[in-house]
């Protein structure tokens, strides 16, 4: 036997295991892989930034005796009906379709017990969530799926999506297993065809025209109503100067974090920013306007935690939005489920064929008999706690760094504990006065 | 640009003659928009007031949208963007062209463009007639829901794009990639079709079809001046309605 030294076998960083993998997936089945969830690459995200809390130079709050105000109001710009919302984190779009009817219902009664909003999304409206949803936005997506002018009225706001954080630069997907008869004739589709959307408006082009359509739904709803613009992030800067020039009320950023139903995974790991990119510029931009604080800003894509929340809006955020984290809420990715999720060839944690319809929590399903799974009170309930958990935690961090409403917190209670993310969120690196990257946008 | 919402409207005598014999005139170069929208929404549907004159529109946008009544609104001159936007029941005419998005999503009624329309007429419209009788550009019928639309001149390239129901009648010439991604729409061109978008063939005018074809017509005021045999249909192959890796060469 020879024993001389050898060199071990020794695997490539760059062609690691999980790209060998799909390299030979892509090759057996020629087609690209599709998927739901975010991103699921380690980007710099809300974990490497720290408050500083008070100190001799800042006092705090008392934690259960002074008060920390949670509430907000949306769309006072323009809109004769303001949202006033009592916790400063709604429920992101999430389409019927996507989700089962007991998700959603289950989602508006969380949001409703909160004193907060959910949303419809690339569907139209049902008349679950909209019975369930005290405050109901309704989306406007370059499909159309379901838009009628009485749903429109019967909405609490507007949300006009340009893009989502998951797929700037992308339509919706649902494939044909989740088209069932119901989605089908909302969407005025085949049943069971794979569905693709638009990705661009049909009726409008650019932020002139843009100015135009937002001019038309406000006619339409009588400047009753709220209108958001919802894009992904990718250029905030220019993005939100430009909704702002077209007339909206609120800007919606979704960073790369952000979930979706389906869309391919090189879409999904490789188009757009992390949602900590995505903030300072789309502040500054309200700023240099003089709109920051009168068109609010909500931030979404990897919202996890109350410290997440406290975080966007020490950042300049007005609100948060919440999708992935309401879903796990409600029991998506529970281990309970383990052995289904090992017989659908995954585990609990990992589970993001989201597009395939067989979720064993009855979340992203339109099967009768799983989706039955889902107690949209019980639901409801968990959502409602987990929202009541998210705002206590924001709240906590507030009162420490001596702030009387959530909305006081500021960049400068805020450091960052890496390069990057000191110069994505324009705080200084701890322990040191430097803030790389200034003047970029 | 357009109207702000303000308060103490005021459709003054010269802006607005309120005697119920003659149709209710609306002056846009003496009432704003915002106040044109605001009288036609709070017609109720049983209303005798359902006669009603737009002036001085001068290529305004947004008028006429969201109504839900069934008035006659005439339009004398040209509209802007948007012009009769989801318009329910309402009987809206144009007499003069209208811009981008004339009755888009349109749920019912009917719309009636006397000259020419811009880009993405009758875009994702659900139901009701939209006539135009002159050309309409790009996009024309763009995400159809079931609308129908009669065109009777020529329509813009990328028409009945993503097209889901309805019909799209032309009597002139169809633009490129013509009913490119349609679902279950109907499309009849009569004139020249330069060419036809992914997923979309020509198929057979069977007696179904020629007598939707000649429905339409007769809807647009076209019975017997326009003979449905000189059509000819388009529509889905239904090749990509499901992923498949031998169909990326069609995307």
């Amino acid at each position: 036997m020879d024993n001389s030294p050898r060199t071990p076998p020794r695997f490539s960083a760059t062609f690691d295991a999980a790209t060998l993998a799909e390299i030979r997936r892509a090759a057996a089945t020629g087609i690209y892989d599709i998927r739901g969830a975010g991103t699921k690459r380690k980007l710099p995200h809300f974990d490497d930034l720290l408050f500083l809390g008070a100190s001799i130079s800042r006092y705090p709050l008392e934690g259960y005796r002074e008060r920390c105000g949670t509430e907000i109001v949306l769309g006072a710009r323009n809109a004769k009906t303001p949202v006033v919302l009592k916790i400063p984190i709604t429920i992101a779009g999430m389409s019927f379709g996507s989700l089962s009817a007991q998700a959603k219902e289950a989602l508006g009664r969380g949001a409703t017990l909160a004193g907060t909003s959910t949303t419809t999304g690339d569907g139209g409206m049902t008349d679950e969530e909209r019975g369930h949803s005290t405050v109901l936005v309704y989306q406007y997506l370059p499909s159309r799926y379901g838009m009628n002018p009485d749903d429109l009225r019967r909405a609490d706001a507007i949300e006009i999506v340009v893009g989502q954080g998951a797929k700037p630069g992308g339509g919706g997907m649902l494939l044909g297993q989740k088209i069932s008869d119901r989605v089908a004739a909302m969407r005025t589709l085949p049943k069971g065809i794979d569905q693709r959307s638009a990705c661009r408006h049909p009726d409008w082009t650019g932020p002139d025209d843009l100015e135009i359509k937002i001019e038309e739904l406000r006619e339409l709803t009588d400047w009753e109503k709220p209108i958001y613009v919802k894009v992904g992030a990718s250029r905030p800067y220019y993005d939100t100067a430009l909704a702002v020039k077209a007339g909206a009320d609120v800007v919606v950023i979704d960073g790369m974090q952000g979930g979706t139903a389906a869309t391919q995974d090189v879409f999904i790991e490789h188009v757009g920013i992390p949602t900590l990119a995505a903030i300072r510029p789309a502040v500054r931009a309200l700023q240099e306007l003089g709109m920051h604080r009168r068109v609010q800003l909500i931030v979404s894509g990897g919202i996890r935690t109350g410290a997440d929340v406290a975080k966007a809006l020490a950042l300049g955020a007005d609100a948060v939005s919440i999708g992935t984290a309401a879903l796990v809420a409600l029991g998506d990715n529970d281990p309970a489920h383990e052995a289904e999720y090992q017989a659908l060839g995954t585990t609990a944690g990992a589970y993001d064929a989201w597009h395939e319809g067989r979720d064993p929590a009855g979340i992203t399903t339109q099967d009768p008999a799983l989706a039955a799974r889902l107690d949209p009170v019980l639901g409801g309930r968990r959502l409602a706690n987990y929202l009541a958990v998210l705002t206590m935690e924001a709240q906590a961090i507030a009162r420490a760094c001596g702030k009387s409403h959530l909305h006081n917190l500021e960049p400068e209670d805020l450091v960052a504990l890496t390069i990057e993310a000191a110069a994505m969120a324009q705080v200084p690196l701890a322990g040191t006065a430097w803030i790389p990257g200034q003047g970029a946008l | 640009m357009g109207a702000r919402a303000g308060d103490g409207v005021f459709l003054g005598a010269r802006a607005l003659s309120a005697t119920f014999a003659e149709p209710q005139a609306i002056d846009l170069d003496h009432v704003s928009v915002r106040d044109l929208n605001r009288a036609l929404h709070a017609l109720a549907r049983s209303t005798n007031m359902t006669s009603w004159r737009v002036l001085n529109p001068a290529g305004r946008h947004a008028l006429a949208v969201g109504l839900d009544a069934p008035v006659e609104v005439e339009i004398e001159g040209h509209a802007g963007y948007y012009c009769a936007g989801m318009n329910k029941s309402a009987r809206v005419t144009i007499h003069g062209n209208a811009g981008t998005g004339v009755a888009e999503n349109m749920m019912s009624g009917r719309v009636h463009v006397r000259g020419d329309a811009s880009q993405s007429a009758g875009a994702t419209a659900h139901g009701g007639l939209l006539l135009i009788d002159g050309n309409a550009s790009a996009r024309c019928g763009i995400s159809l829901k079931g609308a129908d639309i009669v065109v009777k001149g020529s329509v813009g390239h990328m028409s009945a794009f993503m097209a889901q129901a309805g019909t799209l009648v032309v009597l002139g010439d169809a633009g490129d990639s013509l009913g490119d991604s349609i679902y279950e729409a109907h499309l009849y061109v009569r004139g020249r079709v330069a060419s036809l978008g992914s997923d979309c063939i020509e198929k057979p005018l069977r007696d179904t079809h020629r007598a939707e074809l000649g429905d339409r017509l007769a809807q647009a005021g076209l019975a017997g001046q326009v003979d449905p045999a000189e059509f000819r249909r388009y529509g889905s192959a239904r090749q990509l309605y499901a992923f498949h890796v031998d169909n990326a060469g069609s995307y």
